[in-house]
Parts: C-alpha cells; sequence; structure tokens
C-alpha cells in the first residue's frame, strides 16, 4: 500500500475525533495487556526465556547468509523451491509468476504483513486474478477497502455495528432480515461465505512466523485455521517470508513459540500452530502438490550491522502496539503504512524512508512500556532516538524545533547566562502568575496553553535561593570543593 | 544510619525554574539521610531535551558538563527520574564510541540516583516522619519506573506517612502524554493521553496527586486546572519532607 | 532462463548485502562447520518447568486440565474397547449424526468399531460435507494442553480441519511434557531427513476461534468449533508384592 505516514497528524487528529474509533480503541488497550499479564504471571520462566529469544535471534542473524543457504538446502531438500526477491516488485513478480503457472485464478490468503508490505493484492487484482482474504479481520477490512489498524488484529479498529453494515452490503445473496447483532452470526456467516472460497482456490498464499533452517519449515500460527486450510486444499503453496524470519532449529522455534502467544494475546499456545515442509509427500491424500518460498528482503539486509540491526528480531506479536499510550489514543491507521506502534515507527522508516515516515519516531513519550514488554527485548525508544539524529543530521526535523533545542542547549553551556536568564524569566512568570497560580494562556506555548494551564513558576530559582541561603558569592567552577 | 555521605544535588532545570520548593525538600530529606549536600552551580541541564531531539552534539556538550560538575560526590542526586535516568543509563550510551567519556560517564552512572530510590534503596530509609492526611494517588513517572525501578520506594515512604491514605490508580504505570518536546510537537495525542490521566486520577476518588517528576506534574497539574479539578499535584519529596504549607502546582499565592 | 538468471542474482545480491551489513565475506569454513554442528545437535533451550518437572500421572492430570481450559472436551477411558462407545455417547449428545469419516491409521483401525455397528464409518481424506473427523495424534503435550498431529498417508491433515466437530483418539503414553519431546518423536521416526519429514505437523489447541471482533472469542471461526479428546487411560496394574501385606507399598502411577 502506498504510504501516508507523511500525513501522521492528520491522520492522528481524524482517529482521535472518531468516537466509534475511540470506543473499539478503548476495548483492546485494558484488554491485551491484562491478558499478557496473566499469561506471563503462569510461567515462572518468562524473564528468562525472553532473554533466551534475545539470544537466539542475535545468533541467528549473526549467521543469517548461512542459515538462509541451509534453509534454502533443507526447502529443495524436501520437495519445495526458493525464490529470493530484492525488493517488493521482483516479490511480486515472483508470486505472479507461480499463480499463472499454476493457471490460478483464485487464490486463498492467510495473513500476511509481507503481502501487504509488497502490495500483493492490487499486483494479483490487475493481473485478473483474486485473492481471498480468510483471516476474519482481513476479510473484513478488503471488503471495506481498507488497510490493516493492528499486525495481528487487523479490524481491532472497528465496532460489530460496522462489521454488519459491512456485511449486508457485501453479501447481498443473503437474507435481508437475517440478524447479525452478535459477533457470533458475523462469524458464522463469514466461515459459510468463505468455506467454499478455499475449495475453489488454486494457489493458497501464507506468510511465515519462523523460517527452520535445519528442516527447510515454515511455521504459522494462527487461531482460525485458515492458514491451514488456504495451504492443504489448493494444488500450490506459496510462502512469502521476510529473511529475518529464519531460526536455526525447531528447538529454537519452540522458546519463540512459548514468548509468541503470551505476547500476542495473552493465550498460552495459539489454537493452531503449523509446521509445514515441502509438498505432499508420496502416499499423501491431501496436501498441496508445489511448495513455494519467497524470500523478501526489502530493506532488511541493510538493517543489518547498524543502528537497527536489533528490529530484525521482531516476531510481529504486536505487545508493543498493545501497550502504547500513543497508539492506543490514534489507533492503527494513523501511522499510515502496514506496520503501526512503536515497532512500525521504527520499522517503517527503514522500509520507506525518512522523508515519508519521519513523524512515526517523533510521535512517542520514551515512556518505554514497548521494550518493556517486547519479548526480544528490542531497544525500541533507542531506535526512535537514532531515526530523530538522522533528521537532525539532515536537517529534516522542522526548524523551528532545532532552533529551539539549539538556543536552549547554548544556554545550557554557559551557566552564568543562563542562571541570570532563569532567574530573570521566574521571577517575571512568577510575578505575573503567582496571583493566579497559573496561566491561561503563554504567547510563545500555544500548543501547551491551548489545552491546559501553565503552573507559574514560584518565583525566583533554586539556584538564586540556595546561593542567598548560603550567604556566599557564587563561584562558577567547582573542583570538588564546597558551593 | 550508613556512613555520612556528601552528595551532589541534580537540581533539574524544571525544578530550578519552576518549583525550588522541591529543591529544598529534597536537601531535608538528604540531609535528615545522613548526607551532606551541595548544589554545583555550573549545572544548568541534565541534556535530555537536546538528547530526546536527535541533537546528540549537543547533548554531548552538556553531558561533559554534568559528567565535570559532578566529579568527586559520593553521590549524584536528582528529584527526577527522568534526569537520573539521562545521566545513569544515557550518558554512558550517548559516549559509546568515545572510551574515556564513556568510562568517566559509567563512573559518574554508578553514583547517580533518583532521590527516593536513593533516600530507601541506598540510605535504607524505610519510613518518615511526616504527617499530611490526604487521599492520595502515585503517577508513576515512566523514565523512573521503567529505566530505575522507581517503584516500591516512594509508596514505602508514604505509608509511614501519617494520615495519608494512597489510593492507587489502575493506569499509575501509563504514560501522561508529557513526553519532554512530544506535548508541543503533538499536542492533540498529549491532551488526549493527558486527558484520559486526569479522568483516571477524578475517579481515583483521591484529593491529591503526587509524582517523582515535576515534569508529568506540570502536564497533569496543567489539565486538573484546565478541567476544573479540584485535586492538588506536588512532588511527592515535598510530601515527605512535610513542606506541604507553599501552594500546590498551579494554585494561587507564594 | 532469463527469469533464473534473475533470480540467482537476487540470491547473490542478498548474500552479498548481508555479509557486507554483518561486516565480513562467507562465513570461513570452521565456523559454518561449528554452526553446522549446532544444527545436528539441535540443542534444547530452557523448557519450563510446568510440565517438565512432573512424573507421569501428573503430566495427563495437566495435558486434561490445559485443554479443558481452552474449550476442548476431554472423556476419559479405560481401554482401546471402550472408544466406539464413547464416540457414539458423545455424538448423541452433541445431537450430530452417527457418521464421521476416520484417518485410515493402522492403530485406529484396531479399535474394535464393529461394537458399533450404526456409527457410520468412511476411511481417507475429508471433504465439504463431512460434519464429524476422528483421527490419532502423535503426542498429547501437557505443557499447554496442546495436540501434535503428523500428515501421512494414514493421516490426512485436511481431517484436522474441514469437520466442524475433530475427535483425536490418545494413549495416555503418548503425554509429553513439552513440544521439543514430540518434535523428538518425529525426528525418531524420519531420521531428520527434510525428505521424509511429514508434509504437515499440526500443533493443536482447542477448537478454532477467533476475537477478531470486538475481542470477543467465538469458537468455529474456520477449523473445527468442536474438539473432542478421548484419552485411553488404562487403570494403573496393581504393583509387584500389593496384598502382602507389605502396608508400605503404594500403587504405581
Amino acid at each position: 500500500m502506498q504510504p501516508t505516514s507523511h500525513a501522521f497528524r492528520e491522520n492522528a487528529r481524524a482517529g482521535l475525533a472518531d468516537p466509534v474509533l475511540q470506543r473499539a480503541l478503548g476495548l483492546a488497550r485494558t484488554g491485551f495487556p491484562a491478558r499478557r499479564l496473566q499469561a506471563i504471571g503462569r510461567l515462572p520462566e518468562f524473564e528468562a526465556l525472553r532473554e533466551e529469544g534475545r539470544r537466539i535471534k542475535d545468533e541467528t542473524l549473526a549467521a543469517l547468509d548461512f542459515y538462509l543457504q541451509r534453509y534454502e538446502q533443507s526447502v529443495v531438500a524436501a520437495g519445495g523451491r526458493v525464490h529470493w526477491a530484492r525488493d517488493a516488485a521482483e516479490a511480486r513478480d515472483r508470486v505472479l509468476e507461480i499463480c499463472r503457472a499454476a493457471g490460478a485464478r483464485v487464490v486463498a490468503k492467510g495473513k500476511s504483513m509481507v503481502a501487504e508490505e509488497i502490495a500483493l493484492n492490487d499486483h494479483l487484482e490487475q493481473h485478473g486474478i483474486t485473492p481471498i482474504e480468510t483471516d476474519l479481520g482481513e476479510y473484513i477490512i478488503q471488503l471495506r477497502h481498507e488497510p490493516p489498524s493492528h499486525i495481528i488484529a487487523p479490524a481491532i479498529h472497528l465496532m460489530k455495528e460496522q462489521v454488519a453494515e459491512t456485511f449486508r452490503a457485501a453479501h447481498a445473496a443473503l437474507d435481508p432480515a437475517r440478524p447479525l447483532a452478535e459477533p457470533r452470526q458475523l462469524c458464522e456467516e463469514a466461515r459459510t461465505v468463505l468455506r467454499p472460497r478455499f475449495l475453489a482456490a488454486e494457489v493458497g498464499i501464507t506468510g511465515a512466523n519462523f523460517l527452520v533452517a535445519e528442516t527447510g519449515s515454515s511455521i504459522i500460527v494462527t487461531n482460525e485455521g485458515n492458514g491451514d486450510l488456504s495451504q492443504i486444499l489448493p494444488r500450490v503453496h506459496i510462502v512469502l517470508a521476510g529473511i529475518e524470519k529464519i531460526v536455526p532449529t525447531f528447538e529454537d522455534a519452540a522458546t519463540l513459540l512459548r514468548l509468541l502467544a503470551r505476547s500476542a494475546t495473552g493465550q498460552e499456545f495459539s489454537t493452531y500452530t503449523t509446521v509445514s515442509t515441502g509438498p505432499r509427500r508420496v502416499g499423501d491424500l491431501d496436501g498441496p502438490d508445489e511448495y513455494h518460498v519467497v524470500l523478501l528482503d526489502n530493506g532488511r539486509s541493510a538493517m543489518l550491522g547498524g543502528e537497527f540491526h536489533a528490529m530484525l528480531r521482531c516476531l510481529r506479536c504486536a505487545a508493543c502496539l498493545n501497550h502504547c499510550p500513543v497508539y492506543a489514543a490514534v489507533g492503527g491507521h494513523a501511522y499510515g503504512w502496514v506496520y503501526p506502534g512503536p515497532m512500525g515507527a521504527v520499522l517503517t522508516p527503514a522500509l520507506v524512508g525518512l522523508r515519508e515516515a519521519g513523524h512515526l519516531p517523533n510521535a512517542s513519550t520514551f515512556c518505554g512500556r514497548c521494550e518493556s514488554v517486547c519479548p526480544v527485548k528490542i531497544p525500541l525508544p533507542n531506535m526512535m532516538r537514532h531515526w530523530r539524529e538522522r533528521e537532525f543530521a539532515d536537517g529534516l526535523s522542522r526548524r523551528a524545533y532545532r532552533s529551539g533545542v539549539r538556543i536552549w542547549a547554548w544556554l545550557a553551556q554557559r551557566p552564568r547566562l543562563y542562571h541570570a536568564l532563569a532567574e530573570a524569566a521566574g521571577r517575571l512568570a512568577g510575578w505575573f502568575g503567582r496571583p493566579r497560580g497559573r496561566f491561561r494562556s503563554l504567547p510563545f506555548a500555544s500548543g501547551w496553553t491551548l489545552v491546559r494551564d501553565m503552573p507559574a513558576p514560584q518565583g525566583s530559582t533554586f539556584q538564586s535561593l540556595w546561593s542567598r541561603r548560603r550567604g556566599e558569592r557564587q563561584t562558577w567552577w567547582r573542583k570538588g570543593s564546597s558551593s | 544510619m550508613p556512613e555520612p555521605a556528601r552528595v551532589g544535588l541534580l537540581i533539574t532545570c524544571l525544578v530550578d525554574l519552576f518549583r525550588p520548593n522541591i529543591g529544598f525538600a529534597a536537601v531535608a530529606l538528604l540531609e535528615r539521610a545522613g548526607c551532606t549536600v551541595e548544589v554545583p552551580r555550573s549545572q544548568t541541564c541534565c541534556g535530555q531535551p537536546a538528547y530526546n531531539s536527535g541533537d546528540s552534539a549537543d547533548a554531548k556538550a552538556i553531558a561533559r558538563q554534568v559528567i565535570t560538575a559532578f566529579a568527586g560526590y559520593d553521590y549524584v542526586v536528582a528529584p527526577s527520574g527522568s534526569c537520573a535516568g539521562m545521566v545513569k543509563v544515557h550518558y554512558p550510551e550517548l559516549f559509546a564510541d568515545e572510551p574515556a567519556m564513556r568510562a568517566r560517564a559509567e563512573e559518574l552512572a554508578t553514583r547517580t540516583h533518583e532521590l527516593v530510590s536513593f533516600l530507601v534503596d541506598v540510605r535504607g530509609m524505610r519510613e518518615i516522619t511526616a504527617r499530611w492526611p490526604k487521599r492520595v494517588t502515585y503517577q508513576d513517572a515512566c523514565s523512573g519506573l521503567r529505566e530505575l525501578g522507581v517503584k516500591p520506594q516512594p509508596r514505602l515512604l508514604l505509608a509511614s506517612v501519617a494520615g495519608l491514605r494512597l489510593v492507587e490508580m489502575p493506569g499509575a504505570e501509563v504514560c501522561c502524554g508529557f513526553g519532554g518536546t512530544f506535548c508541543v510537537k503533538y499536542p492533540e495525542i498529549s491532551d488526549k493521553m493527558v486527558g484520559d490521566k486526569a479522568a483516571e486520577i477524578a475517579a481515583s476518588g483521591a484529593e491529591a496527586v503526587l509524582a517523582g517528576d515535576l515534569g508529568c506534574l506540570l502536564n497533569i497539574a496543567g489539565k486538573l486546572l484546565r478541567l476544573g479539578i479540584r485535586i492538588e499535584a506536588r512532588h511527592v519529596a515535598e510530601v515527605l519532607a512535610g513542606m506541604t504549607d507553599a501552594p500546590a502546582l498551579g494554585a494561587p499565592g507564594r | 532462463m532469463a527469469q533464473r538468471v534473475v533470480e540467482l542474482s537476487a540470491r547473490d545480491d542478498i548474500l552479498a548485502a548481508i555479509r557486507r551489513g554483518l561486516g565480513r565475506g562467507a562465513l570461513p569454513a570452521d565456523r559454518a562447520a561449528a554452526l553446522d554442528a549446532r544444527l545436528a545437535a539441535h540443542k534444547r533451550n530452557l523448557v519450563p518447568a510446568r510440565a517438565a518437572a512432573l512424573d507421569r500421572r501428573g503430566r495427563i492430570d495437566l495435558f486434561v486440565a490445559m485443554a479443558e481450559e481452552v474449550q476442548a472436551t476431554v472423556a476419559r477411558v479405560t481401554a482401546a474397547a471402550d472408544v466406539p462407545g464413547e464416540v457414539a455417547r458423545y455424538l448423541a449428545a452433541e445431537n450430530l449424526p452417527a457418521e464421521l469419516v476416520m484417518a485410515p491409521d493402522p492403530a485406529i483401525d484396531a479399535i474394535p468399531w464393529h461394537e458399533r455397528p450404526l456409527l457410520q464409518i468412511r476411511r481417507g481424506k475429508a471433504d465439504v460435507a463431512d460434519a464429524v473427523s476422528l483421527t490419532p495424534c502423535v503426542a498429547a503435550i501437557a505443557e499447554t494442553g496442546t495436540l501434535m498431529l503428523a500428515s501421512s498417508a494414514a493421516a490426512p491433515t485436511s481431517l484436522n480441519f474441514l469437520p466442524d466437530t475433530h475427535i483425536v483418539v490418545v494413549r495416555a503414553g503418548q503425554v509429553v511434557a513439552g513440544y521439543e519431546d514430540g518434535w523428538d518423536l518425529v525426528r525418531d521416526q524420519t531420521g531428520e531427513k527434510p525428505a521424509a519429514m511429514p508434509r504437515t505437523v499440526n500443533f493443536i489447541t482447542g477448537p478454532s476461534r477467533t476475537g477478531d471482533i470486538e475481542q470477543r472469542i467465538e469458537l468455529g471461526a474456520h477449523g473445527p468449533r468442536r474438539l473432542h479428546i478421548v484419552l485411553i487411560d488404562p487403570p494403573p496394574l496393581p504393583p509387584v508384592g500389593a496384598g502382602q501385606g507389605d502396608g508400605d507399598a503404594a500403587p504405581v502411577a
């Protein structure tokens, strides 16, 4: 999808002003954290597993070329094929070729953020192939022509009334008088409508949570089972995955899987964790005839060894989104692309550029909640700060802020001047402000006083009062002697 | 009572400018904990605004100044989790590529503490003699909480304040929306966050909200005042030191 | 031909870009050999004590408790001969027709289905019209109440997903502590060769569900909405020497 991250401010404003979205976000922002806490409360080893997860990912990234090669060898040994794609265009081309060779008219899709990243659906449709989203949330937003707003719960921004409205419009053949007020009824309808689509598809496309180098397997995790139906019924199974999804062994995947569901939804384990290895074997009664893996780079290799290396550990669990107060305020669409929330704030500039996505790492208070819940300990605020450093160095940040910060820093390095100015400002503001105790408006701080009062300073600064209390003249340099 | 110690007070730019009362409360508390307190005159700011804006050159320059100013003290204590965190956690990161400065930054980091956690974890304080008969809720300022582990210590000391009753907010650990320049760069988002915070404070039934960071308190107090919610906001040090005669944040008078 | 050239150069470019990022060329042979050894050793990482620290009986009980927690239903029987009766009972209780499609698996075939002639049984893969399936499993994982199933000529995967109701027969001896234990069973069977691995290994924890609408959990999204586990758990054999006045002897679990 085309990024609109440059319009983050406007998008965020729209999100804040949307009462239905705000109601939907309200449900999510208390639900997810509580469930996660409950799940990790039942697993005493959780903190130790986080450290294991970090270690496994870091060790793999340090030998990513080796593990990718071993993975390819294993896939081929299992009867599959690996296709390498440097960028989104190549990945689209590879997928299209495979679909055409299979004579596909309909493609069943499990949820894949990488597919969103490369804008696969539009590409297939332009070439006369119909992609059917099978994940319920993805299906709903496909009908609404909306992008996903969350990486594991794509329709989290919607309330059930909106889903019902969408289904009534899209499933026109069904009885208009049917009840659709409850999630139960909506799920039933989706299941009934989508079932024949799985059966009609010649190709099934899934993402991958993990690719296992040892066996050439791909692992997907769902609760619905749609990813499974997408890959066992059609003749051809395509796995679409970023190169960073590799892990060495099944044991390594097991450790990460123990972290994944607990961090994502607070479940002990997702309903379906499926390990797929190659096409059907001789004698199998079902399964695909062909197994293809499209490995996508699209900017990931450029992150290796640099400031954003740790971002490649990401498991796409969405814990950071679920705990982010900014995401909870504005919702996922505000971020303007595939990856919202803190992980999106770090990843999006790496994949689409800082000019387009600069707002994202700036729209953070660095509260640190994301890093504290990340199952693989990605230092997200630090990496957002690195983006800010690049912006500052490239002159991309707004002039007013750059000047303001530089002036402040200039003053801060001149203590005598600083203290004098601070004293003057404190006394002045205190003189004006003390009677009421606060300012309702301040000419140069309208961003603040538009929505809140500014408490007035007490008057003289602490430094002045302290030195007065001490009754001494000040020395400006102290070298370990009393001041 | 542990050994006497010489403490350099990192006053923080916000406390210096807006609310010296907090500084004097910190001094009183530190003296009560057996410390002698000095206030290096050459300090101005910890450099966080520059650092978080991506201006690492200026941040480093300010950091060098701070490192020099606080050389030789047994401890460096700040009445702020974010400023203490800046020095303790981020100064070494700032100088990751300069081994000599990094060593000095790491050395300073070992001596640097947030005020309340210093009193409890380093000086062994378990209770305080103070009185403030109010129903109080506590906001866990983010940096102090997540960078420095400040959570049980203020609650421990507040529990011994005569007459004080602590009512916890479910979202005590959720960010108030200050975030330094964030609140002026993205004012609508900040407003949503602080509006939610104000509502939660009001819903807690508290008469006062306390925190360990003045930035958060200015943000929260400003919103409570704008909404006409009569809940007073103070820094936890003021209550612990018994210095609650001064008007609360944003309240009229001297 | 041109496509293959593009693909090969894409592969080379990506590997080169990775090496550039990591600041080195291809891994030296000794390092690669060490990593190959790591792959071959497939050492376990930290395994939680939850199931691993339990004895056999504890694991079985944990498996049942965890499976029920995720809305699977569990029926314990004492012998394989009791399975047809339990299946018939379950289908009647759920108001389902007495028809099922079954995995053509020898262990399942050995169950005396003829004792329930009213059960209509077809063997093979699942069809859209099938309402109930019955399969064996490779292992039952106590840690999270998870069933491990592997595809084969005798166990088509569609049985696990197409029908609305999925019945799985588990022998108590198949209950293991964790996922790694289950995976080792697959490795044992396949000799660790990718070509010999099952096409699909499913780890199934409860019936299909979604929380995509207002976070309310609904069962039966695309996969089965009912997962019924029939656990063959024979009573313990009496210990040697019991009933001979040895007051300290306790029954072996």
